[in-house]
């Protein structure tokens, strides 16, 4: 154990080394403690078993590698849409390029703010959920960005505000290593959307904690890429109170290393929660969900549809666990992973689990890879429609399940639209 | 219209010879049927014309207003006009029945080099088409062929044939699982194509939708060849006496 252990403290006492402790004021007391969490786990390396598809060593290395500013021909995504615009350039809080911090039905503070001005509700937040998710397995990187993130935001969703709250990254600098961590407490009957787009840093390590209670509604739609060179490790810690709704769905395109992990938690009963990726991209691409489930209230939903499309040697990696606690009686649980290999050197992992104690619940998990179905390809050819096009057309069709996650038809058509944008521009 | 002459074709992945020789000349205006016992290589025909994978041609032509047909790709015989009505059509999950025919219908145009549809013609356009079809509204904005019915993946077919309009429309099975009143409303929608431009072969084992879509010539087709060829008597024939007089006939 020791002798496992020992690499692992070494990484991170090389990592704090380029780090320091934010001046906390009320989020002091969480730093220290995640500080803690993370002296006993130190960082993880490629013989963790739950690192096993995806090489966690540029994550964890002291200096984030650097990474080419993309520049994107297109108008970002979501920048049509009425919204509360919360822009970050290379993880700093861009107050030129944002909104008012000011929103009916909401109140929002910064992260940064922490040590000059008190904010009661965020203190029984931040790092609360992030440490609930480190059992039964270990996310030292969430733990590291609850110590020393630099900013931010947070938000106390009382009321249904009028348009989403959408936060914007802006990658400016080769070399930028932003370490954010945005805090969501949804009240009784609230609801909120929350949007998030851009390519943020070099190296991009991120946690959004999520509280929502009973009956409260929290959307997320999150568009990653296309820039390819940077790598993101991003969490989501969620706790759902008695009949709250929890919906997320990410679109990723491009990225040489990219892990999305989702911890939901249920502890209310008759609670909904879905949580949905499409993602794409080609070469060197490297894209894993990692989702972990827990069922610990009667009666609740909880739907997985994550989608990968890969091509030119570029690999998927899904992660997706539902365990089902002894009472959690009526547990719905649905889990579906494919893969659309569009050649043989791309490559899908997929390790699903299911843990079940609760003897009456109904759970399905699904697995898949496969290439473009021939015959409806030479159908749509028949047609009329050109070879490129026609296997864009299956693409965007193989991604659909996942787009359906997405509530707001408006959002689910933007992204739809996005997707194939993308897939045209490359068709040239 | 559509010349064909000793096309011989046989499997790709196996040595096994399905057309030894086909002679067939369907010209613009009128229409012919292919009859033939079960693997005699009608459907072979069908998709061989329509350039699906998994068929090599060994010897013959095959030619569509003396433009060759088989050395390009299906896209590109579709835009110059020809068109397959599948005996078993497509279904295409997560493909609106909408954008399949508005992007079918555009990528032909451009192959053509001609302008797009508008948005708001296309809209009329498939309306007025789905109605003469008795295609409602749900059934075209459901995904490609999923969850229709045997009679409503047909009427689909036929759709997209008035849609498309194309020169040579070939139906294969058309009348395969369609109850009687289908079977018309089917015949109807091709009978509405008929032009003096446009020319059809109907594959069928059937007299029965011949009653329906009137052919000007009926060929037999046995082992990989037209073994007959006479007026639409020879259907009837068919229909009453079976395939084997005239299969002993010709041998």
């Amino acid at each position: 154990m020791a002798a496992q252990l020992k690499p692992k403290l070494d990484a991170l006492e090389a990592r704090l080394a380029s780090l320091s402790l934010p001046e906390g004021g009320w989020s002091a007391p969480a730093r220290q403690d995640a500080l803690a969490r993370l002296g006993a786990t130190g960082l993880p390396n490629a013989r963790d078993e739950y690192w096993k598809y995806t090489r966690p060593d540029t994550l964890v290395a002291r200096e984030a590698p650097a990474a080419a500013v993309f520049e994107a021909s297109e108008t970002p995504i979501f920048s049509g849409r009425d919204r509360l615009k919360i822009t970050f350039v290379d993880g700093v809080f861009d107050p030129e390029q944002s909104d008012a911090l000011e929103l009916e039905g909401i109140a929002i503070e910064r992260l940064a703010e922490a040590g000059t001005k008190d904010i009661h509700w965020a203190k029984d937040l931040y790092g609360v959920l992030e440490a609930r998710g480190q059992s039964p397995v270990e996310r030292p990187l969430a733990a590291l960005n609850t110590a020393f993130a630099t900013d931010g935001i947070l938000i106390h969703v009382t009321g249904t505000p009028s348009k989403p709250v959408s936060l914007v990254y802006i990658h400016k600098d080769e070399g930028s290593d932003a370490i954010l961590h945005h805090a969501v407490k949804v009240e009784t009957g609230a609801e909120i959307t929350l949007l998030e787009n851009g390519p943020a840093a070099a190296r991009f390590n991120k946690v959004l904690e999520v509280d929502v209670a009973d009956g409260g509604k929290f959307h997320h739609v999150r568009a990653q890429g296309r820039d390819h060179e940077r790598r993101a490790a991003t969490h989501i810690f969620a706790r759902l109170g008695e009949e709250s709704l929890f919906k997320s769905f990410t679109m990723t395109a491009n990225g040489v290393l990219t892990r999305n992990e989702c911890v939901i938690e249920f502890t209310g009963d008759d609670a909904v929660a879905h949580v949905a990726g499409a993602s794409m991209g080609d070469g060197d691409f490297h894209h894993d969900d990692t989702v972990f489930i827990t069922h610990d209230a009667v009666n609740c939903e909880s739907r997985q549809v994550f989608k990968k499309v890969l091509r030119n040697g570029a690999t998927g990696v899904f992660q997706g666990k539902i365990l089902v606690k002894k009472d959690a009686q009526k547990t719905d649980g649905y889990q579906i992973s494919q893969s659309l290999l569009l050649d043989d050197d791309s490559q899908f992992l997929a390790k699903p689990e299911l843990e079940i104690y609760a003897d009456d619940v109904a759970c399905s998990h699904g697995s898949t890879s496969g290439a473009i179905d021939d015959t409806a390809l030479y159908y749509l050819r028949s047609r009329g429609v050109p070879l490129r096009e026609a296997q864009d057309l299956l693409t965007l069709a193989f991604l659909a399940e996942a787009l359906d996650e997405i509530e707001d038809d408006s959002l689910a058509d933007e992204i739809r639209e996005r997707l194939d944008g993308w897939l045209a521009r490359r068709r040239g | 219209m559509l010349e064909i002459k000793g096309l011989e074709v046989k499997l790709e992945e196996e040595d096994k010879q399905i057309l030894k020789g086909v002679d067939l000349s369907v010209e613009a205006g009128s229409v012919h049927a292919i009859m033939g016992p079960n693997g005699s290589g009608k459907s072979t025909l069908s998709y061989v014309l329509s350039g699906r994978d998994g068929y090599e041609v060994t010897g013959g032509s095959a030619t569509l207003n003396g433009e060759d047909l088989l050395d390009i790709e299906p896209e590109e015989r579709a835009a110059k006009g020809l068109f397959l009505a599948f005996q078993y059509p497509v279904e295409i999950p997560g493909v609106g029945n909408m954008t399949f025919l508005r992007t079918a219908l555009n990528a032909q145009r451009k192959l053509r080099g001609e302008e797009e549809i508008s948005s708001a013609d296309f809209l009329k356009l498939v309306r007025a088409k789905a109605k003469d079809l008795k295609i409602d509204a749900e059934m075209l904005k459901r995904p490609v062929n999923v969850g229709f019915s045997g009679g409503e993946k047909k009427r689909n077919e036929i759709l997209q044939m008035a849609m498309l309009e194309p020169k040579m429309c070939i139906l294969d099975e058309t009348d395969s699982g369609l109850d009687v009143d289908a079977m018309k409303l089917v015949s109807d929608g091709v009978n509405a194509l008929r032009d003096e431009g446009r020319a059809f072969l109907v594959i069928t084992h059937y007299q029965r939708l011949l009653d329906h879509i009137k052919p000007d010539v009926v060929h037999i087709m046995a082992n990989g060849r037209i073994i007959k060829t006479g007026g639409p008597e020879l259907a009837l024939e068919v229909e009453k006496n079976g395939y084997a007089d005239i299969l002993s006939e010709v041998a």
